[in-house]
């Protein structure tokens, strides 16, 4: 009984064990961007690994979102006799909510694994600890220029997917339906307000946030719990990071939602 | 070589990335940067229905402006327009509240006076009408319909 008793103990110290160390790499990783190297270059290049890269397949996943819900809703609305808002349908839910969170969701699984797996196996390789032997930092030459770049390239990301989604209902609306083009362009400019872009652009801002904080942390401490350095740790690793990334992403979305709503 | 093709992936991402957020905010949010070319306009209703804020505001169909605010002033519902600065009202165009369609929203229509004097930014629209109160009406009808009912029995 006793033992129960003890390892429930045990459990709660861990998880509290791990959430200050998540705490305190959240704020080394901040604390690197105003130290030593410099992030130009570094920044630039992730961009391109986040953003340029991701490109196509947000593209892809935009503008099949968007012909669905053009699909679904023309369904939906069809019922009410009110095609003429299928625009401001897609996209207000494209902009308010789907739009960030697929493309946190894609970004996560197509960048996030990427970084995790590599920093893991920088950790395996012990060249993280080469680093510090050279008085390196490694949260700011590793960590905090991914973190920057991916400030940067979510809320552009999410913009693009937002106005590629709306082309996409577009094309099934008008397209497909015979829906007059006028009328789907102004159900949407009717409809959006500026909070809605905004709410849009804080959600992808908090979403690169939390996929950074926890892909990176999990490929940090790889193989830190076992204390076994092996390639099975990293993958163990990766598919942590995401798993837990992509639900930090949706319930930090109902979060957000319901704050600024 | 690497570094250049680097270059032109991020320049045209971000080139893209921007033009979006861009389109987004301005031509769909209606945020503009250079201060509103927008003046206001009150009107006095005895009152606004279901008007809400946002609402267009129309003149001969075409969109000229917003509902800004909607306040109870002396016990009538003071609205705050927000018209188009290239717009001039002349100073006895008559507001008024309508509907598009039959269940549609409520919007602002104005009908343009021949004044030759026009309306400053901050003037006030004296000639207004509230909207068509279709439940009153409806009742109206029937009670009116039974009174005429009874008389004939």
């Amino acid at each position: 009984m006793l033992r129960y008793v003890r390892m429930l103990g045990a459990l709660a110290l861990e998880n509290i064990e791990n959430l200050g160390r998540m705490g305190v790499y959240f704020s080394r990783m901040l604390r690197g961007i105003i130290r030593p190297p410099g992030k130009f270059w570094p920044v630039v290049k992730q961009i391109e690994f986040v953003g340029t890269k991701s490109f196509f397949v947000i593209g892809f996943t935009a503008i099949s979102t968007g012909m669905v819900l053009g699909l679904q809703g023309h369904y939906t609305l069809s019922k009410f006799g009110s095609e003429s808002v299928l625009g401001a349908a897609v996209a207000l839910s494209l902009i308010r909510e789907l739009g960030p969170v697929l493309t946190g969701l894609m970004v996560t699984g197509r960048a996030g694994s990427a970084m995790c797996a590599e920093i893991g196996i920088m950790r395996i390789d012990e060249q993280i600890d080469a680093l510090e032997c050279m008085a390196i930092d490694p949260y700011a030459y590793l960590i905090t220029p991914k973190l920057v770049a991916s400030l940067i390239a979510f809320p552009l990301l999410t913009a693009y997917c937002d106005v590629v989604g709306i082309f996409g209902g577009y094309l099934v609306g008008v397209g497909l339906f015979g829906l007059n083009p006028g009328v789907y362009m102004n159900s949407v400019q009717n409809s959006v307000l500026w909070e809605d872009v905004y709410m849009g652009i804080v959600k992808s801002l908090c979403f690169s946030v939390l996929m950074i904080w926890i892909c990176t942390y999990k490929g940090y401490y790889t193989g830190l719990d076992e204390g076994n350095f092996g390639p099975e740790q990293v993958s163990r690793a990766t598919t942590k990071a995401v798993v837990l990334a992509s639900i930090a992403i949706l319930l930090c979305d109902y979060f957000v939602t319901s704050v600024m709503t | 070589m690497e570094r250049k093709g680097l270059e032109l992936g991020v320049g045209f991402f971000l080139i893209v990335g921007f033009g979006c957020l861009a389109y987004l905010s301005f031509n769909l949010g209606n945020v503009s940067l250079w201060g509103a070319p927008y003046y206001d306009v009150y009107a006095d209703f005895s009152t606004v229905g279901t008007l809400r804020m946002r609402a267009p505001v129309s003149m001969a169909g075409v969109e000229i402006g917003q509902v800004k605010d909607i306040k109870l002033v002396n016990d009538q519902a003071q609205v705050t327009l927000e018209i188009q600065k290239g717009v001039e009202l002349s100073d006895d165009v008559i507001a008024s509240i309508k509907t598009s369609g039959i269940i549609g929203e409520k919007y602002v229509s104005i009908s343009p006076g021949a004044s030759e004097e026009f309306i400053k930014p901050g003037g006030t629209i004296r000639d207004t009408q509230p909207p068509l109160d279709i439940e009153s009406l409806i009742g109206q009808f029937v009670f009116g319909s039974m009174e005429k009912s009874q008389k004939q029995e």
